[in-house]
């Protein structure tokens, strides 16, 4: 009986020890740990879920395992990790912030052939120091958004790409809307969105003033840039748009942002392409707008979340290969679709439903095309983004122009000094 | 006599193992990023950075504690007489015109202006190399000194009630001291909603007492009324905690102590000034440190309700430290404004220490 026993006690420990070398090409695959910021966004998470599926079973050497974080804290654990030596292989990164990780070291450029991203649109494309280190699945834009009725009824214009509102038609329009007395505010700029909205949305209207948030041609100081005649004259317009009940300030209600326009609280509303989508099922004479040219032509935003290599992954040729694999048109369509986010290439604008021809959103592909102008590529950007947020919305709560600009450009100018010029 | 003295040594031994989990990681935790922040703060350390870091002495200091000062006269029209304004003030160039690019003034330039005051017919102006760290301070001070004693007053009020014999006295103790249970990042969201300016909990509660009469203050976004807020909501959020260890103080003090005063025809102020008050010396000087140590470290409230509040008015300390070392990615900045907080903090308890001391 005893032997007995042992006989099958070791045939048992026998098998369990062998199976693993039975179940043979599913093991023998490398693990590859991809990371994610979009937790909590079910259509986002169907289409990078389907990537990886679909990576993983077109090929037996490599198996991508995603994981997923919460976009508010994504850039500190990314940070953290670093910090602890445990980066993933592929990794997310917002397309302003990947300057400062290539430059800190915790990114490697990537290994795909240039032609395959040429028809992409720039702001997708992530390069730092001549190398392409991240590239994107899709660009985000920024219109006003509003109501054909809005504008019918109160005889304003409808602005086309050529031919923009001008600095005193956008002014004349606003005073309009608020004697009217019928919203809240005229226009809604967002201010509730507190963080990268800032620096994202209105950076492009200083721009436009012909201003900057750092000299572009040295990166090394943002005196008499962003503190010069034309910053001066942006912060004062801008200042005035509060003073003037024109627009809500940092006080505004995250809800009032979200649901503002559609309730009629407010005519006009600075918004993204990423809430387009609900703009469009509240009412469909909903319209995208170019923005206004304050003088310098009409700016906005480009660049969001790209993909990349870490340095520290041990299979930088495979993790290049997952990137590229993401980039099939079937998928920029897909996220697209899912999110109403713009797709980067032609082809897969084609495809979409939204960015098709005579599409709802196909506006914002050509926007991103004409007017898009991406944040300072620089590692300093971390910072500047931080102050320039700052210096905005104490501007908005009546802190005299002049100083806080002065502050402000002093406090980016010492920053690069003190990194040593970040790489530049 | 020889046995007894290796079993002490013995007994010490092994405490002392005892203690090594919990004095390592005080140690780990708490003693050595204490170390780094002092010699952090003497560095140009950097969050993330592939340069190498430099010793720079006490540049970051004198960044942040840099002062100076400015005595500007009005403007002269071309007869030498002052301008006068429409309002019929005088009329005074912009700082900025002295502190950037001037070479007459060398040891003010990259100052900004941090306050000013009209004397005679001439304006003076403080200047600060770092204005938001001087408002952090002040407004640091300003939120200890209003909330260190109201807090102790309230606290002691609310534990002399729940020291009675009643039926029932569990559950008043037990309703007071639950905000201190509740996290201190839920309290703040709480409240934030309370706060808000169009359709907060407060507005609503002060339009239905006064019929409509008053109008909506937008508590957290005005910056006259942005720090008062967050006093209002850490006092009721901490003010439990308090009451439990003043009700402690008061349990110590002997019943037949309120029987003599009792005895004698005291009344009640007098029963409270002469047998409670003395007997709650040391609990006062407890709970004066502990309040002044908590209110200086005034962070979460501020990182969830304002960020650092409309135009400065509620920056801290410890929530500057943590924008510079964290968001801005400058460590030794950040370990510069620790290494201060410490030592206004030490200064302050080592006061109340000497104020408090017994005096044979």
């Amino acid at each position: 009986m005893r032997i007995k026993m042992k006989k099958t006690l070791q045939a048992i420990s026998y098998t369990l020890i062998a199976s693993p070398f039975l179940s043979g090409a599913a093991l023998a695959a490398t693990d590859l740990s991809l990371w994610y910021h979009g937790a909590g966004n079910p259509a986002e998470a169907k289409v990078i879920n389907q990537i990886v599926a679909d990576f993983n079973e077109s090929q037996t050497d490599w198996r991508v395992v995603m994981q997923s974080f919460p976009q508010e804290s994504y850039n500190d654990s990314v940070i953290a990790s670093a910090l602890a030596g445990n980066l993933p292989d592929i990794l997310d990164v917002d397309g302003p912030v990947m300057p400062n990780w290539a430059w800190a070291g915790y990114m490697q450029p990537l290994s795909i052939d240039e032609k395959r991203i040429e028809g992409f649109l720039p702001g997708t494309k992530g390069y730092w120091d001549g190398k392409l280190y991240s590239i994107g699945l899709w660009d985000a834009a920024v219109a006003m958004v509003t109501r054909r009725s809005t504008l019918e009824k109160h005889d304003i214009r409808i602005p086309t790409l050529e031919q923009p509102w001008t600095k005193e038609e956008f002014d004349q329009i606003l005073v309009k809307l608020k004697a009217t007395g019928e919203y809240d505010f005229p226009l809604d700029l967002g201010m509730a969105w507190k963080g990268e909205w800032y620096p994202y949305a209105f950076s492009p209207l200083l721009q436009s003033f012909g201003g900057d948030i750092i000299d572009r041609t040295t990166y090394a100081s943002s005196e008499g840039v962003l503190n010069g005649d034309e910053a001066i004259a942006f912060g004062e317009w801008w200042q005035n748009l509060f003073a003037e009940g024109l627009a809500p300030g940092t006080s505004q209600d995250a809800a009032d942002r979200d649901t503002g326009l559609a309730d009629g609280k407010y005519a006009i509303s600075w918004n993204g392409n990423w809430a387009a989508l609900n703009a469009l099922k509240a009412h469909d004479d909903t319209l995208f707008l170019p923005a206004p040219d304050f003088g310098n032509g009409p700016k906005i935003g480009a660049a969001s979340w790209q993909f990349g290599v870490s340095s520290s992954s041990k299979y930088p040729e495979a993790a290049s290969q997952f990137i590229e694999f993401a980039l099939k048109d079937k998928y920029l369509t897909a996220f697209s679709n899912g999110m109403g986010l713009i797709p980067p290439t032609k082809e897969a604008a084609a495809a979409s439903e939204h960015y098709a021809d005579g599409g709802a959103m196909a506006v914002f592909y050509e926007l991103s095309e004409k007017q898009a102008v991406v944040r300072p590529v620089t590692p300093g950007y971390v910072v500047a983004a931080k102050v320039f947020e700052k210096a905005l919305a104490d501007i908005a709560d009546g802190a005299d122009v002049a100083d806080t600009l002065d502050s402000a450009a002093d406090e980016i100018s010492d920053d690069v000094q003190k990194n040593a010029g970040y790489g530049h | 006599m020889a046995n007894q003295g290796s079993r002490l040594t013995r007994q010490n031994l092994h405490g002392w193992l005892f203690a090594l989990p919990g004095f390592g990681l005080m140690v780990m935790f708490v003693v050595i990023p204490f170390i780094f922040a002092i010699v952090f703060s003497l560095t140009n350390q950097r969050l993330i950075s592939p340069n190498p870091t430099e010793f720079i002495g006490v540049e970051n200091y004198s960044n942040l504690l840099g002062l100076g000062g400015l005595v500007i006269e009005p403007i002269k029209d071309d007869e030498g007489r002052w301008v006068l304004d429409s309002k019929g003030e005088y009329k005074y160039p912009r700082t900025r015109k002295f502190t950037r690019n001037n070479p007459d003034h060398p040891d003010i330039q990259g100052m900004k202006e941090w306050f000013s005051w009209q004397w005679d017919h001439k304006k003076v102006v403080v200047l600060a190399s770092d204005p938001v760290f001087m408002k952090a301070l002040v407004n640091t001070l300003t939120f200890v000194a209003v909330v260190a004693p109201i807090q102790s007053l309230i606290a002691l009020c609310l534990a002399l009630l729940i020291n009675q014999r009643l039926r029932g006295i569990n559950i008043f103790r037990t309703i007071y001291f639950m905000p201190v249970v509740v996290s201190i990042v839920v309290v703040s969201l709480l409240w934030r909603f309370i706060y808000d300016g169009q359709n907060g909990l407060l507005n609503s509660v002060l339009a239905s007492l006064t019929f409509n009469h008053f109008e909506p203050v937008d508590w957290l976004g005005n910056p006259d009324t942005a720090l008062g807020s967050i006093m209002v909501m850490s006092i009721w959020q901490a003010v439990g905690f308090h009451m439990v260890i003043w009700l402690s103080g008061l349990q110590t003090i002997s019943p037949t102590l309120y029987e003599a005063a009792k005895i004698e025809g005291a009344s009640s102020w007098q029963t409270f000034r002469y047998v409670t008050w003395p007997g709650l010396r040391n609990t006062a000087i407890l709970v004066g440190i502990v309040i002044t140590m908590q209110a200086f470290a005034l962070f979460a409230q501020i990182d969830v309700m304002t960020n650092g509040g409309p135009l400065d008015s509620t920056q801290t300390i410890v929530f500057q430290a943590v924008e510079r070392g964290y968001g801005k990615q400058d460590i030794s900045g950040g370990s510069t404004l620790s290494v201060v907080l410490f030592v206004i903090v030490l200064s302050i308890s080592l006061l109340q220490r000497f104020l408090t001391r017994e005096k044979n």
